[in-house]
């Protein structure tokens, strides 16, 4: 009776597992959940995480359901080039994350060498100027976004010198790099240029430095929980200059750890639960409902990824990864077609997304959207 | 001089908060010749608790604030001294020292489990804003941590020099032996002096979080920093870790001005090793010897 139970249970594993693998897709994400980009991560994690139920729930990417596996990088450029090599080594379709452009930067090249499609969140400039053409955005590229900012602070601050506060990670200073000729060609004089460090706990005397400046506006470039923690600083030093970032300073997780010291931070966004955008609505109702917490824009992220990936992959009618690659290049996808998407968004021969963004302020705990900004080649 | 008035001020603040810290490595050391590697996580998770207690029994935050304090001087007065510090001292100080290191391990990835891995914003017991002093717009939480946190040190000096169970303590401390001779109840002393570096953790856990945000990994920064001031300022002694708290958080915060936040944690380091190589027992501390 034994035996017949166990080759009953024998056949069953034989034929039933690879069956059900044979009906699904693996996507791997390899991605932030510890170390500094712990917030980051868990806000993309759970974005990715909310697309694959809902594409699971209508049937999949071409009847194939998503098979989701999540591997922690501990935002450790050594640990995410390892994760990044076990996901293809396990035979995933496409590699989703990681966020923080650092180990994006120290593992691309992994991915871009098997020929596997890689959608990361990261937003340093230096990502897309190197030739990797399996590489897709899934934020704005800081360098387009800081013309815009630096034009901001010309026309409607009226600053005359700014002070600029940023992490010093491949992330800040591509940022950092970006901004300085920015103001420069403005004619906006840089009062301080000051480099904190990637995990920093205590900016009280980065904040004293920057209230010494004396400069008109302050341009603030962190990761997230050191913007919050800059933010509160800024807040006991009594710095009363206006605090200007882009995207982080002003996402729902730096405004939730800041608090009240968030009230008044302006800044360009690239993608906002807040923007008046229908498909944005919609996408934050289902985040709150189902982790109990608002989605900053690395949810948005993750969320689009995969909605991304599936619309690709439909159009090309196979799990053809080198036909993926080739498809997104120049892809555009329209909210109307595919409401997974939320936002009109392009991408274009480097892999960099073109969409709407925003001016924001926080007032009273919340991002408002000031100012829609049009795509910069619609 | 406004710029330096505010860093010197901010540096104090912080120094106190490390050197509440710092002493909990003396008493540790004066009772069992040890270090504890997990005194960083010992100021670490006391925020953790009160904001997990919060969070999953829906209490208020202060009812949360007690009820962890009160599970935190269990655990890690009582329970650190029974179930770690008891069995692995009779094997050297060196499986003790080892001990701790794999308890701060335990400590932060159990933090990061059981509550959470992102940074978490921890409600601030002092009062907030600014205020004018020479002309200098000063923090006055900072100024608010500092008093609190002296006042702390000074009520632990006034209990260990000025009351009869003190003395005891500090006699036990120092000779245990000759203390049980004499009719000491030397292990209620020593459990006593766990207790006091438990609830020393408790409060400056309570004074930084809202600062660093709470996080599980906040004891590296804070272990590291307690770390150099209690060698800087002497080891075996309570102001010596005093002096050296203050020390580091000057330095760490002035390094940060004038020099870069990248070089803030390897200034301090500097500073550790030029007393250890001209200075070993500190600014203020005994020099020891001992039989290996």
């Amino acid at each position: 009776m034994k035996i017949t139970f166990a080759a009953a249970l024998f056949a069953t594993v034989a034929f039933v597992v690879p069956a059900a693998a044979e009906d699904s897709v693996k996507l791997i994400d390899v991605i932030e959940l510890s170390g500094a980009g712990a917030t980051a991560g868990t806000n993309w994690k759970n974005g990715v995480d909310l697309a694959v139920a809902e594409i699971n729930a209508k049937g999949g990417i071409l009847g194939k359901k998503i098979d989701i596996a999540h591997y922690d990088t501990q935002t450790n450029p050594g640990n995410t080039r390892a994760a990044v090599q076990r996901a293809i080594d396990e035979g995933t379709y496409v590699v989703l994350g990681p966020v923080f452009s650092g180990p994006i930067g120290a593992s691309m090249q992994i991915a871009q060498k098997a020929g596997v499609p890689q959608f990361v969140g990261g937003e340093a400039a230096s990502l897309t100027k190197q030739g990797n053409p399996y590489l897709f955005r899934s934020s704005l590229n800081q360098a387009d976004a800081m013309p815009k900012l630096a034009n901001w602070f010309r026309d409607d601050l009226k600053a005359k010198s700014v002070a600029i506060v940023w992490v010093n990670n491949d992330f800040g200073k591509g940022g950092r790099d970006a901004m300085i000729p920015e103001l420069q060609k403005r004619g906006i004089a840089v009062a301080a240029d000051i480099a904190t460090e990637s995990g920093q706990a205590d900016f009280a005397a980065d904040a004293i430095k920057v209230k010494g400046s004396n400069a008109d506006a302050v341009f603030v470039y962190l990761n997230e929980e050191e913007s919050a923690r800059f933010l509160r600083a800024a807040k006991q030093q009594g710095i009363d200059k206006p605090l200007v970032g882009e995207t982080t300073l002003l996402g729902a997780k730096v405004i939730e750890l800041a608090g009240d010291a968030a009230n008044g931070v302006k800044g360009h966004v690239g993608l906002s639960v807040d923007a008046p955008i229908p498909g944005f609505k919609t996408f934050s109702d289902a985040f709150q409902a189902k982790y109990n917490y608002k989605s900053d824009h690395n949810g948005i992220k993750g969320y689009t990824s995969v909605w991304a990936i599936k619309t690709a992959t439909e159009k090309n009618g196979s799990f053809d990864r080198e036909a993926l690659m080739k498809t997104m290049h120049g892809f555009r996808i329209s909210p109307k077609d595919v409401p997974g998407i939320l936002i009109e968004t392009k991408w274009n021969d480097v892999g960099d997304v073109d969409r709407e963004s925003f001016l924001a302020e926080v007032k009273d705990g919340r991002q408002v959207i000031t100012k829609v900004l049009p795509m910069i080649n619609p | 001089m406004d710029q330096f008035l505010q860093l010197l001020v901010a540096g104090l603040a912080t120094g106190a908060i490390y050197a509440l810290a710092a002493i909990g490595f003396t008493l540790v050391w004066q009772t069992s010749q040890t270090i504890n590697f997990a005194q960083g996580e010992f100021v670490m998770l006391p925020a953790i608790l009160a904001l997990a207690a919060r969070d999953l029994l829906h209490l208020p935050f202060w009812a949360a604030a007690m009820l962890a304090t009160a599970v935190f001087l269990l655990l890690f007065g009582v329970g650190f001294k029974r179930f770690l510090v008891d069995p692995m001292l009779k094997h050297g100080v060196l499986p003790l020292a080892i001990a701790t290191m794999a308890l701060s391990i335990l400590m932060k990835e159990g933090a990061k489990d059981g509550y959470s891995a992102q940074a978490a914003q921890f409600p601030s017991m002092v009062p907030e804003g600014t205020f004018s002093l020479l002309g200098a717009a000063v923090s006055l939480r900072d100024v608010a941590v500092f008093v609190v946190a002296i006042a702390a040190i000074v009520a632990l000096q006034l209990f260990v020099t000025r009351t009869r169970l003190g003395r005891t303590m500090q006699a036990t401390a120092q000779n245990p032996t000759v203390a049980r001779i004499l009719g000491v109840r030397v292990e209620r002393m020593i459990l006593l002096t766990f207790l006091i570096n438990a609830g020393l953790a408790v409060f400056a856990s309570y004074l930084i979080s809202p600062i660093y945000l709470a996080k599980f990994s906040n004891g590296e920064v804070i272990g590291l920093s307690a770390f150099i001031a209690a060698i800087v300022g002497g080891f075996n002694q309570v102001r010596g870790a005093l002096a050296g708290g203050f020390i580091v958080g000057l330095v760490d915060n002035l390094a940060a001005a004038y020099v870069s936040s990248g070089y803030r944690t390897a200034v301090p380091l500097g500073l550790l090793v030029v007393f250890i190589l001209f200075k070993p027992e500190g600014l203020l501390g005994r020099r020891e010897e001992r039989t290996v």
